[in-house]
């Protein structure tokens, strides 16, 4: 495995390698067994969950998992029926939302319709009766951060989707909250601006290395870009949680694996768990395959998780190790890359590459090779 | 073809204006002519000659400025009573989780199919001399007298007219409040506004579109309001209506009631237009709620 994956890259790399750098007062959250349950309906089951202070956490999963309730539950618009929930040292579990020091931002904006922008970032100073000199110093500050200076006496029906959600980032911004929930931001942006808003708040977080960031999203792009860890969730319950790399090339479970990129699952039996430390023997029909195994496996039945991007054709006379052989079922051209289907002894296989000048065509036999350190044993479990 | 595809194609234009005759023509009748009547009788004098002596004498008169003066009174009182009441029970009903909260709003909503006198009628039997508070009041404390004697007075109409068109306000506001996101009250309150500071920044000002146009409606139907005032039977207290009720049906003075009706018909006409010049100009998307 990379030291890539184990660092991690981008943002969370860059913090991640100067946690010494973190201010005083920089602070956490901390879900303790929360559950929230809305007339005996559970939204939330027993959620254990610990955002680091500085860190970007994005909580990613289905409608109805449970993810907005989360961040609503560290807002406090919903009370957990059990469970504490903390700030940094304090439990914010009974404190109301003006009292918990947070900033946030929704999907629609929620921008005050009748002040202007400047108006709507010095809200928060406002409300806590900042002096008018700091209130002017910080909306003027924050504006700037998101590049709205120019806009300040703007209202918010005269800016576009993006910018009215710039001048909604610096609004929670404003106040300097001891953290910063997102929840869904990005969505009602179309795709362009969307790109764009993910720089924007990757920069943000370097200029600001001390802000606790919990993003919900359902955008698994939004959260690998951006995000330091993921917690997955469905059903209410966290289905898997790690270093954002490391979920994405070890996923714990087939939900996991699934929900966070695209994945192919290959149903296998293990043969020796700890061939070398670390890695497994496998096989799948005749064939002998090597993985990484990040979780304890018995003799039996396990899933074979190899991303689409990670498998490459090779020419079927050369057959190194971790080859498989197959018949192409079909080729889609999709612009940036090529997707190829596969039949693998009656399983579906599907391999992503840059674009080929010669596609194998439909029907073909080719030999399609990943590297052992690419592929990752995960239970085996029902779909 | 038939007349309306005429019409609707355009082929015929001209018969196509004929059909807007009849309406015209119902409205003439039950309208303009009796108005016209009127307007035309406030302008005969005793001698039936056309002149504005007439409104010269009316005018002057202490009577007339004496009602001018309780229209004014009880109908701006009533309006801001009910802007008040409305607006609270309005943010109750919406924003505070109160079980049955629907079921109250429907209630005080069909308060606007019930004739007014009903609640002046209702305050009699509450309020009044010999209503249930007073007779409850004078057997606990032995009095001889009712201690309770504000419903006769411009206190009582006021009373009585605010429960009556509360509803004319909150219909509005409920409407209005139901458009605010919930998103903004949830980020105002993450930002640390207390719910006053919501209530007052956030809440009220997207409301007032609705305030306005629902104010100014509840103070063109307070300047007419008539069985309200001619129920409770406050003594001294004569609004333009019942001035021209007496001076009509009482008096049988046709031409100094013929007169005040004029007035009141200019303010209720000044009234209406500025209720629908608030609703166009500050109403915006949201005019269709007002």
């Amino acid at each position: 495995m990379s030291d890539a994956v184990a660092m991690g890259t981008g943002v969370g790399a860059a913090r991640a390698t100067a946690p010494d750098t973190l201010p005083r007062g920089a602070s956490g959250i901390g879900f303790h067994g929360v559950t929230v349950a809305y007339k005996g309906a559970v939204a939330l089951a027993d959620l254990d969950l610990h955002v680091h202070p500085g860190e970007i956490m994005a909580i990613i999963g289905p409608s109805g998992c449970g993810k907005t309730t989360a961040l609503r539950a560290v807002a406090g618009f919903v009370r957990p029926t059990a469970g504490r929930i903390r700030i940094g040292e304090t439990d914010v579990t009974d404190l109301p939302p003006h009292a918990r020091d947070i900033g946030m931002v929704v999907q629609n904006y929620a921008l005050f319709p009748h002040m202007r922008v400047d108006e709507n970032v010095a809200f928060g100073l406002r409300a806590r009766r900042s002096p008018e000199a700091l209130v002017r110093e910080r909306v003027a500050e924050s504006l700037r951060m998101v590049g709205m200076r120019d806009f300040s006496a703007r209202y918010p029906r005269q800016l576009s989707g993006g910018q009215q959600q710039r001048v909604a980032i610096a609004r929670a911004l404003a106040i300097r909250p001891r953290v910063l929930l997102l929840d869904e931001p990005l969505s009602a942006l179309d795709a362009q601006i969307r790109r764009s808003m993910l720089g924007e708040l990757a920069r943000l977080h370097q200029e600001l290395p001390s802000l606790t960031v919990l993003y919900v999203t359902h955008d698994q792009v939004e959260a690998l870009t951006l995000a330091d860890r993921i917690a997955i969730m469905r059903g209410g319950r966290l289905m898997a949680e790690g270093q954002s790399q490391m979920l994405y090339r070890a996923p714990a479970n087939r939900f996991a694996a699934e929900f966070l990129g695209r994945a192919n699952l290959l149903p296998v039996q293990v043969e020796d768990a700890n061939d070398v430390p670390g890695v497994a023997r496998v096989r799948l029909g005749e064939t002998s395959l090597s993985a990484m195994v990040s979780q304890a496996f018995g003799p039996g039945m396990a899933l074979l998780c190899v991303r689409p991007h990670d498998i490459s054709l090779r020419p079927v006379p050369v057959q190194p190790a971790n080859t498989l052989t197959g018949t192409v079922l079909g080729v889609t051209w999709q612009g940036d890359q090529h997707s190829i289907d596969f039949d693998v002894g009656g399983h579906a296989l599907r391999l992503v590459s840059t674009p080929l000048r010669e596609p194998p065509p439909p029907g073909a036999r080719v030999a399609v090779h990943f590297a052992a350190e690419d592929a990752t044993l995960i239970p085996h479990e029902a779909a | 073809m038939s007349a309306t595809a005429a019409v609707r194609s355009g082929a015929g234009p001209r018969l196509g204006g004929l059909w807007v005759l009849p309406p015209l023509l119902l409205l003439a009748a039950l309208f303009f002519y009796p108005l016209a009547l009127i307007a035309g009788q406030s302008l005969v004098g005793d001698d039936g000659a056309v002149s504005l002596a007439g409104y010269g004498a009316v005018l002057t008169g202490p009577l007339f400025a004496n009602a001018l003066w309780h229209t004014i009174e009880i109908a701006v009182g009533a309006t801001a009573g009910c802007l008040v009441l409305g607006f609270v029970m309005a943010l109750l009903l919406t924003f505070v989780p109160i079980p049955g909260g629907r079921l109250i709003a429907r209630l005080i909503d069909t308060f606007i199919a019930l004739p007014t006198f009903l609640v002046a009628l209702a305050f009699t039997f509450i309020y009044g001399s010999a209503g249930l508070l007073n007779m409850a009041a004078m057997g606990a404390t032995g009095l001889s007298t009712p201690p309770i004697d504000f419903l006769y007075s411009v206190w009582g109409v006021i009373l009585a007219e605010v429960t009556v068109y509360t509803p004319f306000i909150m219909r509005p506001l409920l409407a209005s409040f139901s458009l605010i996101e919930t998103a903004q009250i949830e980020v105002a309150s993450s930002l640390g506004a207390g719910p006053w500071r919501i209530i007052r920044q956030v809440i009220f000002p997207a409301a007032l579109p609705a305030l306005l146009a629902g104010g100014s409606l509840c103070l063109l139907l307070t300047v007419n309001e008539f069985g309200v005032v001619f129920f409770i039977g406050a003594k001294g207290v004569i609004t333009l209506p019942l001035l021209i009720y007496s001076k009509a049906i009482e008096e049988s003075d046709y031409s100094t009631a013929c007169v005040i009706a004029m007035v009141n018909v200019v303010l209720s006409l000044s009234l209406y237009a500025l209720y629908r010049t608030l609703v166009a100009r500050l109403g915006g998307d949201r005019a269709g709620v007002v």
